[in-house]
Parts: C-alpha cells; structure tokens; sequence
C-alpha cells in the first residue's frame, strides 16, 4: 500500500512553516536552533518522498548530506550557544547584536 | 690603414686605466699617461693619413663590429677614413696633445688630477669617434660623448655651485638641440634606411626636396647647440667655470667644432637645400657679429675668448652656408691654434696671477710675462686677420664665399672682422699694457683668496714653468703659418681645398672671383683687421675704465640667454611645481582616492541593512524565499 | 616548438617558491639568509644556461615543458621561452640575487628571504608560463610576498602604501580575470577545447568589438601593474615606502610584468583592437613621458623621484609596443631589460645613501662627489645611461623606440623625444643638488662604497656598457620573435609589408599612383593613393607602399 505524495508534502510544508513561524517568533537560540532542525527535516521529508515517488535514488544520498550537515550545524551551533550562555546568562537572541555592521 | 681603430683606441684605453688606477698613479704620471695615449694617438693618425695618401680611393671604411641589428635596420661600428676626417682627427688629436701636456703642469696640485686626465681623454676619445664615424649614428655617439665631457670637465670644481650649474647648463642645452639631430636622423631612417653616410649621399638626390630640406635643417638644429649659434650660445660663455684647459679644449679642438664638421659632412645634401643653407648663413652671420659685440664689453679674461670663438663659429657657419666648404674647414683648423693659443696664455696669465680673471685687475704683464705677451700678441694678430698669420687666409676664404653670396652678409662679415681685431686688441692691451693693476691691489695684501695665496703669496704674475711654455710656444708658431695650409695664390697651393674634393660638395660655380677681386678683398681684410687693432690700442692701452664703449647690453650678450631663463627655467620649474601639488595629487589621484571614497559611501549603506538582529534577518530570508516561490509560481504559469 | 630534455624551466620556476615555504619555516637566520642567495643564483645560473642554450634566430618557444595540470579545466604546466621572455627571464635571474646579497641583513631574516624567493619564482612563473591561467596566478602570486615586503620592512606609511598597491592592483586584475574567461569560452564554443593553453587561444575569431572588449580588459591589468600614465598613483608612495628590495621589486620586476602582459597578450590574442587602439595607448605613453618627467623634477623623495622618472621611461616602452614597428619592438624589449637594470641600479645607490646618511631627501643631501666619489661615479653612469647617453644601453633602447614609432607614428615620436631633453633636466638638477656643492652638513660626510657594494653593483654597472657597444648580441636573439610577432599583428590587420601594387610610370603631376589591393572582410577594395615619385625609381633605397584599408600610407622597408 503506498500513501499518496501530497501528504508527504502535505506534512512536509506544515514541518517547514511551524519550524520558520518559530524561527520568527521565538527568542530563546536554543529554540530557534531546533527550529532550523525541524525546516532541515521537513526539507528531508520532501527529498525522501520525492525519491522514493520518482525511484531515483539520489534524493536520498541528498538526505545523508544534509543530515551530516544539519549534525555538524548542530554541534557548531551548540557549542557557540553554550559558550555565549556561559558569558552572559540568559541572552535571547536579540541581545546578541554584536556583529551588527 | 687598418690601424685607424687605434686612433681611438689609445685615449680610450688611457681612459680606462685612469678609471681603474687612477689614483694610484697620482700626479704627474697619470697626466703624463693621458698625454701620451693622446700623443700615440696622433702619431697613428699621421701613419694613416700617409697610408691615406697613397691610397687609390678616396673613402676607406674599416668595418669594426656589427653594433645595432634588428633584422630589417642595421647599423655598424665602422670608422671611416676620408679626407675630412683625417683633416679633423689630425688637427684634434695634435691639438689636444698639446693641450694635455700643458694641463699636466696647469692642473698640479690638483685633488682629483687623475679624473681631470680621464675625462680629458674621454673627450679626445669621442670626438674621434664623432669624426671618424661611418654613420650618423656612431657620430652621433661622439657627439654625445662631448657633451658629456663637457658635463664633467666645466663642472670639475662642482663644489662652485656656479660650475656645476654651467655644466648642467652646458648638458642640457646640447640635450636641446640633439633633438634636431635625433629627427634628422628619424628622417634619414625613415627614407634611406640606411644611416652610413655613403648611402645618404647616394639616395640624396632621390629624395623629395621637402625631406632632404628637413633633414638638414634639423641637423642644423643639433649643430647649433653644440656649436654655440644663436640663440643656443649661453652656454658656452658659462662653461668658462671649467679649469682653462678645458676651455681650450672645448673651443678650439673638439666639441664646438663638431657642428660645423656635422654640416660639411653632410654637405652633399646641404648643397640640395638651398633654403637651409640661406637658413645657416644668416643664422652664422648673426652670430659671429652678435657675439663679436658681446666680447666688446667683457671684463673676464675668458670670457672675451668665449665670445670669440662663437663669433668664429659664426664665420664657419658662413662658410658652410655659402658653399665654401673648405674654407669653412681651413677656419676651423686655423682657428684650433690660434684658438688654443690664446687660451693656453690666458691659462699661463691666470695662473701667473693665482687664479685671478679679471682683466680690470691686471695690466702690463708684458714686463713679467714677456713670452706669453708675444704668444698673446700671435693670437690676436691670428684670429683678428692681419697678414700674414693663419686667420688672414682662412676668414679671407670666407668672406670670399660671402661676397660670392650676398653684399650685405660680406660687409657685416668684413665690419665683425674689424670688431674682433678690436676686441682681442682691448683684451691684449688691459692685460698686457697699461699700468700694473694689480700691484695696488697686492700691497692692500688681500682680495681674492686663491690656493697659493693662502700660503703667504702676495700676487706675483711670473711666467709660467718651461713645460707649460712648449705647447704655447708650438702654437703660437703654428698660428703664425697656418696660412700655408690653403694659400690663394695659385691652385696647386690649395692643399686643403684639393685634399678635400673628393668628400665635400662641389663649391657653387661663382665661389672662384677674379683674381683682382680677390686682391681687393684682401687688402680690405687686411685694412680692417689692422684698423680694430689700432682703434683699440689707442684707447685701452691707455686706459682701462671706459663705460662709453662697454655696453650693458653687450655685456649681457644682448640678454638671449637672461631671457630664456626667465621665459622657459622658471616658468617651466612653476609649471612643475603646480604639476605635482595639484594635478598629481588632486586630479589623477583625486579620481582613484574619489573611486575608493565612493566604494566606501555605498559600504556605509549597505552596512545599515546589517542589524544584528537574528530573527529580522531571519525575516528577511524568509521573505525572499516567499518571493522566489512566488516568482518562480508567476513564471511557470501558475 | 622545441621540446627539451631536461625541465630547465620547471626547476627555475619551483625552486624558488619551494626553497622560500622552507626557508620561512628555518628557525636559523644566518643560514636562511646563505641559502636564500644560494637558491636565487641557482635559479640564475640555470637561467644563464638556458640564455647559452637559446637557439638564435628561432622565432618559436624553446625549451617547451607541457604537463596537464589540471586537466577539467583545461590548465596546463606548460612553460616555454621565446626572444620576447628570454632576456626578462635574465633579468629576473640577475637582479634577485643582487637584491638578496645587497639588502639582507635586515632582522627576521627567514622570512624576509622567503617572500623574495616566492617573488623571485612568480616572476620567472609569469614570464614563462605559456599557460593563460598559470601566467594569472603567477601575476597574482607576485602581489602577495610584495605585499608582505612593504608591510614587514618599509617605510613610516607602509600601510597605506602597501593597501593602495594591492587595491590598485588587484581592482585591474578583476578585469583581466573575467576577460581571460571570456576568451577561454570563446574559444570553447568556437573548437570545443575548453583549453589555457596560449599557443591555442591566439587562434581564436573574435568579432572586432568583442576584441575591443577583451583587450581593455586585458589591459586594465596591465597598465596599472607597469604603471601606465593616469594609473600610476600606487606606484611613487609604493616605491618609496618599499624597502630597497621592495622597490626594486615593483620598478624594476613587476612593472615588466604589464608590459609584457600588453606585448604578449594584447598584441598576440587581439591583433586588430591592438593596432586601432593603438593610438589611445600611444598618447598615455606620451603623456607619461613628459608628464613623469615634469614632476620627477620637483621631487625631493629621491626614490619617488625615480618612480616618476620610471613612469616616463615606461611610457617610451609602451610607445615602442604600440608603433608596430619592428625596429621599435626590439627596442622595447631591449629596453625593458635596460630599465630592469638600470631602476635596479639606482635603487641599491639610493639605498647605499639611506644607509649612510638615513635620508634620500633630496634638499638635506649635498656634496656627495666629494665624500663618496665611486658612489658618485656609479650614480652618474646609472643616471647618464637612463637619460640615453650613448655607449650606454638606456640609448639604444630609446633610440630604436623612437626611430621605429616615427616612421609610422611621427608626431608621437616628435612629442616624445621632449622626454630627451627633460630627462636630463631632471637627472642632472637631482644630481647636481645632492652631489655637487660643499658638504654642508654632517649627513654628508659618509664613507664610500664597501668592497661588497662595489662587488654587487659592478655586474650592472658593466651590463651598462656591455648592452650600450654590443646590443646585437641581445637583439640576435630578440629579433626572430619580435618580427615574427609584428608579422601576426600586421596580417591581422592586412597590413603586409609586401602589399601588391601596381605602379604608374611618373605621370605629368610629377606624382605616382599607386593602386594597392588590400583584403578586408567586406571583400577586396582598390584604394588609390599618390605619393611623390621624386625619382624613386632610380634609388636603390627604393621603398615599398603599403596600403591599408583605412587608406593612411605607409612606407614599410621593401625587403
């Protein structure tokens, strides 16, 4: 039995748009880390659905990429959350403005 | 006659040890060294010109080395033997060796005697490779050569701030007029492709008359700088900051006479140039009178000198653009001893009286110095045409050609005769009669301070060392029969004009009067020449302050040179100045500064979009994907 | 194209960049700074061996290494040599010793030879590479270590100075980048080799305004690298804020790179837009000439001084490029090599005098000639061959360029020959005010040359002279490609100097008609044209008409 593609995508849209609502919304970097995650995966979704509909197997190669990307942003990201927290307690990410031009 | 590369050879090679050991051999072996390669050199000049007399030809070309080749234009380092240049490389390399002997004692104690020695040599050195030269360009090279020497020699005291001017002045008028050298040559490249001399000549007649015309004219232009022709002469007055010597050097052997050798050996093109040759006779007229009115009213001893010889210049000039070619050279060689004479005893009067020029400051030397009286006396009765001393025959040969030409150059050549015997007779006269000026000056025990001075000397005018008396004594025997050389009398008593045939151009058809004529010219000469030297023997022998007869404007040589400096050195010095503290760096580099200025106005702008607030930038993506979407939606059809 | 056995080139060019990475990285300076000189004078003495080895009268390449490089992209290790590179690759093997010898007793002496080693290889890299995209890097390799030189050990206001350089610079490389694309895409489409290789790239068609493009892109690079009149700004502030080394560097070095860049792939790659611009080139020419002269007079910074007086030797270089003429391109070439050597000679004086008297403004300077007369002496043939004295190799070069431009381009060469005269003007002044006078202050009283300054300056002193009484020694080996490279620029443009014509007997006006057929893309046209017979028919010296389509005569020499 196969689910039809539109609910993939269906799903995949509704990931993306709660994950770039958050991004926009919300102040706390931690949340807005895993909010780019969920984007990451809702794109994935979207690879996957389309690579198995298509039977073409580099989509999925795609999602490895992006999955080896997604974890070293994820371990990037992290650390440098963890470093700003230890300088200042509690920073949301409008406070952190330092690099503006 | 394949020694003639040794010619120049030997004073190069006296160059070039005096670079390398210069200073080791110190005084008098280095000047005894530079005199003998000079000497050497002379002596192969004579061996050759012997060969040269029997040899069947009348051009042999000795091919040395290729020089410049670029596949379509080549030019060798050959030298070449013709007539002319024999009679030019004798007369410079006898000359200059008597010259070099007396600097020997003239230069002692000296700090820099070997360098003096070197350039010296240098010079010989490329005024034989200027006369001897297959091609312009090798000429050319020789013509530089001078110039440069001239550079060194007239700046030799170069911690005078005057003489180091003079030699800058001296150098960069030349530099001047090498341009009318230059695009003569361009020309010649151009339209003959060839700069042997031989080739020119051939192809000469094919040529446009506009383009032969051009090129004469502008080697003119070249032989006017370094000839001193009005109005380039400035120069040569100023390098009398040179030891005398050099002076002597400058203007009677070498440098100044390479624009007259210049134009007569391109005479077989200047005979196809009319035009130019009026241009250069009326250019040479000018200047003999102009300058011969300068030398009126100048009080330093070298300074009339200087006047004279571009005075003489001047007749050359005369001589070359009336077509009297020989005659020109017959001049040139007579004018190189009396030339030198007169500038060697004037050297012995300098040193007679410890570096002192000023005419207005000696008087009745003749009692001290009686020998280089007499030397002086030949001089002036040389240059000023009285017979029978060289100048007589050879300025008479001039003003032949003149007469031949036109009435007016003639009687303003005659009356300049009159005035030079006028102006040398003043000079002899305040230096060598009158009362001795400068014994109240001696017992007032200071002035001038001057080498010898310094210890304990008062002024004591003596004659100069028996060494230095050779080389003035030679030319002053020389300057006395000069005249044998090219006697009028009969042709076959035309040694210079038959030797020289064969290379110049033919002499227009009227330059052969009567001989009546020719006697009448003669005495005519003769009259003025004797009369300046009376007019001028009862006035300055009896006095020495006389403003009437010294014109300012005279003194000033018409202010030629006064102007130019004012009209091009300073307003072109301002020009530079506004150049490089306002275009240069307002203009030229106001555009780039102005380009990188505005690269950062825009980056200011730009900078501002830059807010640092995540979510806003987030915003801003997020809105250009919608966009995109929206976009590509449109495109597709959506 | 002669293929030789031993990779001459590649090792000239690799060992020293490779001999400088490991030279920055030795913690001994004494030994760095030995091995810096012994590097550089392999890499000269190799170059040396070459120049021995130098086929004369061989127009093509010599000593060909082609290796692919990186093969997807068409770029090639493909170096070679011909009569235009040879001479520039001898003087960059001449000069970087001399510089490492004379000037390297500077503190952090391991890097400080380093980046003169990775200079030194660039530069050889850009004069041989006969690859487009290796000679860019190569061109690019040169502003880093030039850089770092100005930075590391120049003047009071090396920053600024090095940052408008390397602005400058780079701003004009930009354009030659995407030029350099452009053509390779060309190319491609039109063979389908997508290839960097130079020998390939000059066949390709390009449409006339496509090339008036290209070529202004190519030589934006270049004019602002020699410097080029109004693009020169950079290069007086660069000079004289450089070290000795570094001066030497960008005047005598790097400012050839442009030209050659406009020699080899203006003239080669875009033959017509060469010959039409032609003209826009000339006149910055000129213009620098006089225009470098004025203001070279009244400077007081002697190194400036010399900057400017480069920007106007430079300009006879670009005059001598853009006559098309083949007299004038020998002496191009010849005097590039000259000005090499002889802005490198001033340059170690000028630093001689910074050392002694720790000033070279010109106005606290006096009475040199008498406190250092053989510094003096060496001053004054540096400064008498760079105004052209002959004898002396600065006079061939300018005497070739100019004879050469007048025939074809007369009032250029008229305007400036005024370069003659004021160069003399402004060498002599700066001479007669530093060297002439009385000592008067205690700056003045310095002590002459060293046996090792004596020692390093000698071979450029004697070049000097050598170049000035035997310039066909070099100019054999010249001649072939210049002429052959003329030969491409003239066909490209119809301008063949055995144009076909018929002539007319004299007729009545005393003029001769000459009919010349000239090929051009709209098809063959008659042009007609008179010229004055004035007996040419008799001479020997009888000169060939040639026609071109814009129907201006030229009198080209009839072999």
């Amino acid at each position: 039995m196969s689910v039809d593609l539109s609910y993939y995508l269906i799903l995949a849209a509704v990931l993306f748009t709660i994950g770039l609502i958050g991004l926009l919304v919300r102040r706390n970097v931690l949340v807005m880390l895993m909010c780019v995650e969920l984007m990451l995966n809702a794109s994935n979704l979207t690879f996957v659905a389309f690579a198995s509909k298509l039977k073409d197997v580099g989509g999925q190669a795609d999602v490895f990429f992006v999955l080896v990307v997604a974890a070293a942003e994820v371990v990037v990201g992290l650390a440098i959350i963890v470093s700003i927290y230890r300088k200042r307690l509690g920073a949301t990410a409008d406070d952190l403005s330092s690099l503006k031009g | 006659m394949k020694l003639v590369f040794l010619i120049p050879a030997f004073p190069l090679l006296g160059a070039l040890s005096l670079i390398f050991f210069g200073r080791k051999l110190k005084e008098p072996l280095a000047g005894y060294i530079a005199t003998a390669a000079v000497g050497l050199s002379f002596i192969f000049s004579v061996v050759v010109w012997i060969k040269f007399l029997g040899f069947s030809g009348n051009v042999f070309v000795d091919h040395l080395f290729v020089w410049i080749n670029t596949g379509s234009f080549k030019v060798d380092a050959a030298l070449r033997v013709d007539p002319l240049s024999l009679t030019m490389v004798l007369f410079v390399t006898g000359v200059s060796t008597l010259i070099h002997f007396y600097s020997v004692e003239y230069m002692h104690k000296d700090i820099d005697f070997p360098k003096f020695f070197l350039y010296l040599n240098l010079f010989v050195t490329s005024m034989i490779i200027l006369v001897l030269g297959n091609n312009m360009l090798l000429t050319f090279v020789g013509w530089e050569g001078v110039g440069v020497c001239s550079y060194f020699l007239i700046s030799f005291w170069h911690e005078r701030p005057s003489a180091a001017s003079a030699g800058k002045k001296a150098m960069i008028v030349n530099r001047i007029a090498d341009v009318g050298f230059l695009l003569s040559m361009f020309l010649v490249i151009h339209y003959v492709h060839s700069l042997n001399y031989s080739a020119i000549f051939a192809a000469g007649p094919s040529l446009a008359k506009t383009t032969v015309d051009a090129i004469v004219l502008l080697a003119f232009v070249g032989a006017m700088g370094k000839s001193a022709q009005v109005p380039l002469y400035g120069w040569l007055a100023d390098a009398m900051e040179g030891p005398t010597p050099v002076s002597a050097l400058i203007h009677a052997a070498t440098m100044v006479t390479a624009g007259v050798y210049l134009m007569v050996r391109l005479s077989p093109l200047l005979a196809l140039s009319p035009d130019v040759a009026h241009i250069i006779t009326i250019i040479g007229i000018l200047t003999a009178f102009m300058a011969a009115m300068s030398a009126t009213a100048q009080d330093d001893i070298k300074k009339v000198l200087a006047y004279s010889t571009v005075s003489q210049l001047g007749y050359m000039f005369v001589g070359v653009g009336t077509g009297a070619y020989a005659a020109a050279i017959f001049l040139m060689v007579t004018h190189a001893f009396y030339k030198a004479l007169l500038f060697l005893s004037s050297g012995s009067v300098i040193h007679g009286m410890h570096d002192e020029q000023n005419l207005k400051k000696m008087g009745a030397l003749k009692v001290v110095m009686p020998i280089t009286a007499v030397a002086f006396f030949t001089g002036w009765m040389a240059i000023a045409g009285v017979p029978p001393f060289a100048g007589f025959w050879s300025k008479g040969d001039v003003l032949v050609g003149a007469f031949s030409e036109s009435w007016l150059v003639w009687i303003i050549g005659l009356f300049t005769a009159g005035i030079t015997s006028y102006y040398m007779g003043r000079e002899y006269c305040l230096a060598f009669l009158g009362k001795a000026r400068w014994i109240s000056e001696s017992s007032k025990g200071k002035k001038k301070s001057s080498k010898k001075e310094d210890h304990g000397h008062v002024v004591d005018p003596h004659e100069p060392s028996f060494k230095m008396m050779i080389p003035v004594v030679t030319l002053a025997i020389l300057a006395l029969v000069g005249g044998l050389l090219n006697l009028p009398f009969a042709s076959s008593l035309k040694f210079l004009d038959k030797f020289l045939t064969p290379v110049i151009a033919a002499s227009p058809s009227y330059f052969h009067p009567s001989a009546v004529n020719q006697i009448a010219l003669g005495v005519l000469d003769a009259v003025f020449a004797i009369g300046g030297g009376l007019i001028a023997y009862f006035i300055w022998s009896k006095t020495y302050e006389k403003p009437a007869l010294e014109f300012t404007l005279f003194k000033n040589a018409w202010y030629i040179d006064k102007t130019g400096d004012v009209a091009i050195a300073r307003t072109s010095t301002k020009l530079a100045e506004v150049t490089d503290n306002v275009i240069e760096p307002k203009v030229i580099d106001g555009a780039v500064i102005g380009l990188s200025k505005l690269v950062l106005a825009v980056g200011i702008l730009v900078r501002k979009m830059a807010s640092g607030f995540v979510r806003r930038e987030a915003l801003v993506i997020a809105g250009g994907l919608v966009a995109l979407i929206i976009i590509g939606g449109l495109r597709g059809g959506l | 194209m002669t293929q030789s056995s031993l990779p001459f080139l590649t090792v000239i060019v690799l060992l020293p960049i490779i001999g400088g990475i490991v030279l920055a990285f030795l913690p001994v300076d004494r030994l760095a700074k030995y091995l810096g000189i012994a590097l550089s004078t392999v890499s000269g003495i190799l170059a040396l061996i070459v120049m021995l080895l130098f086929k004369t009268g061989d127009a093509k390449y010599q000593f060909v290494t082609n290796h692919s490089w990186v093969s997807s992209l068409g770029i090639g290790w493909h170096f070679g040599v011909d009569g235009i590179s040879l001479f520039l690759m001898e003087m960059v093997a001449l000069i970087f010793p001399i510089i490492l010898i004379a000037t390297n007793d500077k503190s952090k002496n391991n890097t400080y030879s380093a980046w003169l080693l990775i200079l030194e290889g660039a530069c050889f890299g850009s004069f041989l590479s006969m690859d487009l995209f290796g000679f860019f890097l190569f061109f690019e390799l040169t502003l880093i270590p030039a850089y770092f030189l100005i930075i590391g050990w120049g003047g009071k206001d090396r920053s600024r100075a090095a940052l408008k350089f390397f602005l400058y610079t780079l701003f004009g490389s930009a354009f030659l980048f995407a030029s350099m694309v452009i053509l390779v895409v060309i190319h491609q489409n039109q063979t389908g080799v997508f290839t960097f290789d130079i020998t390939k790239l000059v066949h390709t068609k390009l449409s006339y305004p496509t090339q008036v493009l290209l070529f202004l892109g190519f030589s934006a690079a270049f004019v602002v690298k020699t410097p080029i009149f109004p693009f020169h700004t950079w290069s007086p502030k660069a000079y004289s804020e450089a070290p000795t080394s570094g001066s030497i560097s960008l005047a005598s070095i790097m400012a050839k790179l442009g030209t050659y860049g406009l020699l080899r792939f203006d003239l080669n790659f875009f033959p017509q837009a060469s010959y039409r611009l032609a003209p826009l080139l000339l006149t910055l020419g000129v213009i620098g000439i006089v225009y470098g002269a004025i203001v070279a007079a009244v400077q007081k910074d002697f190194k400036k001084l010399v900057a400017f007086s480069s920007l106007s030797h430079l300009g006879f270089v670009a005059i001598g490029i853009f006559a098309f003429s083949t007299i004038a391109m020998n002496g191009t070439i010849l005097q590039m090599f000259n000005h090499g050597v002889l802005t490198a000679a001033m340059f170690l004086i000028i630093g001689m005098i910074l050392d002694r008297t720790k000033t070279i403004d010109i106005s606290k300077l006096s009475g040199l000639q008498k406190a250092a007369p053989v510094l003096s002496g060496a001053m004054i043939v540096v400064i008498l061959a760079s105004l052209g004295l002959p004898g002396t190799n600065g006079f061939i070069g300018e005497f070739l360029i100019l004879s050469g431009a007048f025939i074809g381009h007369r009032w250029w060469a008229v305007v400036a020959l005024t370069g003659v005269i004021l160069s003399a003007v402004y060498l002599l002044w700066a001479y007669q005010r530093a060297f002439h006078k009385k000592a008067e202050n205690s700056t003045s009283i310095i002590k002459d040359m060293t046996l090792k300054e004596k020692l390093y300056i000698a071979p450029l002193i004697l070049l000097i002279f050598f170049i000035g009484f035997f310039p066909s020694t070099m100019l054999n080996k010249i001649s072939p490609s210049v002429n052959s490279l003329i030969h491409h620029v003239r066909t490209a443009n119809h301008l063949s100097s055995q144009t076909a014509f018929s002539s007319k007997p004299t007729d009545s006006t005393g003029y001769r008609t000459i009919q010349a057929v000239t090929g051009d893309k709209s098809g063959q046209k008659i042009v007609t044209a008179q010229v004055p017979t004035d007996r040419t028919n008799n001479s020997p010296y009888r000169s060939a008409v040639s026609v071109n389509k814009n129907t201006q005569i030229k009198t080209g020499n009839a072999k």
